[in-house]
């Protein structure tokens, strides 16, 4: 009767108690502890903390363990308390040179000032299902030892050997502009870098990986190398207004990738290499390098490339990059739409009557 | 609904911080100025799904203080799912009266409908927009509609609205129909459908229009002049229907259809709950005198 579609209330208490009884799952499987998805599901932890936007690993792993592992629904409740927080302090820029690197790879040098280090990496594992996993205990033998602690020690970037030459557009600070922030200001067209790769860095991981692949297919090809990709963590400064010098606050893990790619020149520019860049908390190297991959072909019109790609195209590619965005539109279609599908009702069965009539006239007339 | 005592414990009144309320009053004051303008502000995350009502419930949290008494609607209905989620944030949050009587509430916010019953001066309208840009079906650029509205240049809406009477005999938008507002500027009155149009004509209540996903708050000021976008010859027509509403018999309201079994069978009521109730109170009233 009429009723099916009243008494919200009643039933979104009981979604909610269904909810926290399917979360939980079996009750004879102990409860999974925030420590155990914080140290052992670190790469889910890293990416919600990236694209939600706050590096926290213990309120990442909450948002995971409460989403029942649903990372884009994680990243949103990550993203809804981050809104709630007082801005204390913005930091000084991070110096990733004075990274203490814990990978670090070149794809365009054999061997660079600082060595590869290749780390933690799921490159050339065999894709083969490890079935010592499945028995019950899972102790790994011990780490490795590392090489040199690296800490306090500089290791410069590619791009930075390469601008001693000359060969690579010049990465110019713009001291006397404020840095946009998209937190605060809503995003207008034409966007600054600043304000594309803020945007780009809590960007969904699967959009950027798809937009970067196309670029590589043809749709807007931007002829790139993987001049590095370095994760490990850097030290996070302030500047507090009664000190006036800086002070280290802490350190965070990142992932930074710097994409070099092909530059023919133009009548301003001799022929150089150009820079796309990536950056995300935690080990996001995949995204790192999506992402850098999509700053370049964002460049295009700064460029004075051809603009034939959506790669290359700003509004279509930041605006629907945030998945909180996008999955919230996509999903608001279960909401009722039944008052606008009554007026659409009415406008179609009042345009099949006329339809008729006219067949019939035209019948008629035969 | 009789408020509790306390807010929810570590967040400010109705969520947000008091600084983000004052650049949302901001941009209302802003668009209230320049009626049907969108104005860009930087909306925040908030605790529901964007596409949800998130641009809505920035607007209520910005113009609500605790004497505020809030109804919600969607679709014209107090008690769907959507509308029972957003009464119950605000009253966590903001700890305020609620009601779902429409000449009970200081503060409406709606999704996809006008209440029936008139509004006066002392109440507010806030409408949840999914899309509030009119021009976006035919310009998918922001950079682009920007400059057509600041050039007033509607000809693209003109020639859609054109281009549906001359393929289909009339105007084949049902809802979402744009109205241009103080004679200047082109407005997506947020999915109403059309019938709905003609009570946004000098409206005694302030209208707040806010869109969270896309950032944009828009306004219609109190008895402003809103005109729905027509032709001459093909002047605008509001929804009818053959039937009168199945429980308070109005055949004035704006009717929602249900479906009753897998004949065919329907039936035709008010979407408008509150109306339709009091309607049906009053009824039974008079037969019991």
């Amino acid at each position: 009767m009429y009723v099916a579609v009243k008494g919200g209330e009643r039933a979104i208490d009981n979604a909610h108690r269904l909810l926290d009884h399917e979360r939980r799952g079996d009750t004879a499987v102990p409860d999974l502890s925030l420590a155990q998805i914080r140290e052992q599901m670190t790469l889910a932890v890293d990416r919600v903390m990236t694209e939600g936007s706050l590096y926290d690993r213990d309120l990442a792993a909450l948002a995971i363990k409460q989403a029942r592992g649903d990372l884009m629904e994680a990243i949103f409740l990550l993203r809804a308390y981050r809104t709630t927080l007082p801005r204390l302090a913005v930091s000084e820029p991070v110096d990733t040179a004075r990274m203490t690197v814990r990978r670090r790879i070149s794809a365009t040098f054999k061997d660079l000032p600082g060595g590869q280090v290749l780390g933690p990496t799921f490159d050339y594992t065999h894709r083969l299902l490890d079935f010592r996993l499945a028995a019950e205990a899972d102790e790994p033998p011990p780490a490795p030892a590392r090489g040199e602690p690296r800490q306090d020690e500089t290791v410069p970037r590619v791009t930075d050997l390469l601008n001693h030459e000359g060969l690579i557009e010049r990465e110019v600070p713009a001291d006397h502009v404020p840095v946009g922030d998209i937190t605060r200001e809503p995003l207008t067209f034409p966007a600054g870098r600043d304000v594309r790769l803020q945007t780009l860095a809590r960007g969904d991981e699967g959009w950027l990986l798809g937009l970067a692949y196309s670029t590589q297919r043809g749709y807007g090809k931007t002829h790139p190398f993987a001049g590095e990709i370095r994760m490990g963590e850097v030290a996070v400064e302030i500047v507090p207004e009664e000190l006036g010098f800086a002070i280290d606050i802490g350190d965070v893990t990142v992932t930074e990738c710097q994409m070099i790619n092909q530059f023919k020149g133009s009548k301003a520019a001799p022929p150089q290499f150009t820079r796309g860049y990536g950056l995300t908390f935690g080990h996001g190297e995949r995204k790192a390098m999506a992402m850098a991959l999509v700053d370049r072909s964002l460049r295009a019109a700064d460029l004075g490339e051809d603009l034939v790609a959506p790669a290359q195209d700003q509004e279509f590619v930041l605006s629907h990059c945030d998945n909180v965005e996008a999955s919230g539109f996509v999903q608001h279609l279960k909401l009722p739409h039944y008052v606008d599908f009554q007026g659409e009702l009415v406008t179609v069965r009042a345009m099949r009557q006329d339809h008729d009539k006219r067949r019939e006239a035209a019948d008629a007339a035969e | 609904m009789r408020p509790s005592d306390d807010t929810l414990a570590g967040y400010n009144f109705a969520y947000l911080d008091e600084q983000t309320k004052r650049m949302i009053r901001r941009a209302i004051l802003k668009a209230v100025a320049i009626p049907g303008y969108q104005v860009p502000f930087a909306g925040r995350e908030m605790p529901l799904p964007y596409g949800w009502g998130t641009g809505g419930i920035q607007v209520t949290a910005a113009v609500i203080g605790p004497d505020d008494t809030l109804k919600v609607i969607d679709q014209g209905a107090d008690d769907t799912t959507n509308a029972v989620s957003i009464r119950r944030f605000f009253a966590t949050v903001a700890n305020v009266a609620t009601t779902e009587k429409t000449t009970e509430a200081t503060v409406i916010q709606t999704r996809h409908r006008i209440p029936e019953k008139p509004l006066t001066e002392d109440q507010i309208l806030v409408y949840q927009v999914p899309i509030p840009e009119p021009l976006r079906w035919m310009e998918a650029r922001e950079t682009e509609t920007r400059k057509m509205h600041a050039l007033e240049d509607y000809g693209v809406m003109h020639v859609k609205l054109y281009e549906d009477i001359a393929h289909l005999g009339r105007i084949a938008t049902s809802y979402d129909y744009p109205v241009k507002v103080n004679g200047r500027y082109v407005m997506a009155p947020s999915p109403i459908p059309k019938f709905d149009n003609p009570k946004m004509d000098r409206m005694p209540a302030l209208q707040l229009f806010g869109a969270g996903r896309e950032k944009r708050i828009y306004a219609v000021p109190p008895y402003t002049r809103v005109e729905s976008l027509d032709f001459e010859d093909h002047p605008f027509e509001v929804q009818t229907w053959d039937h009168a509403c199945a429980l308070c018999g109005s055949t004035e309201s704006y009717l929602d259809e249900v479906v009753m079994d897998d004949q065919g069978g329907r039936m035709f009521v008010c979407s408008d709950t509150d109306f339709c109730g009091e309607r049906q109170a009053a009824q039974a009233r008079e037969a019991a005198e």
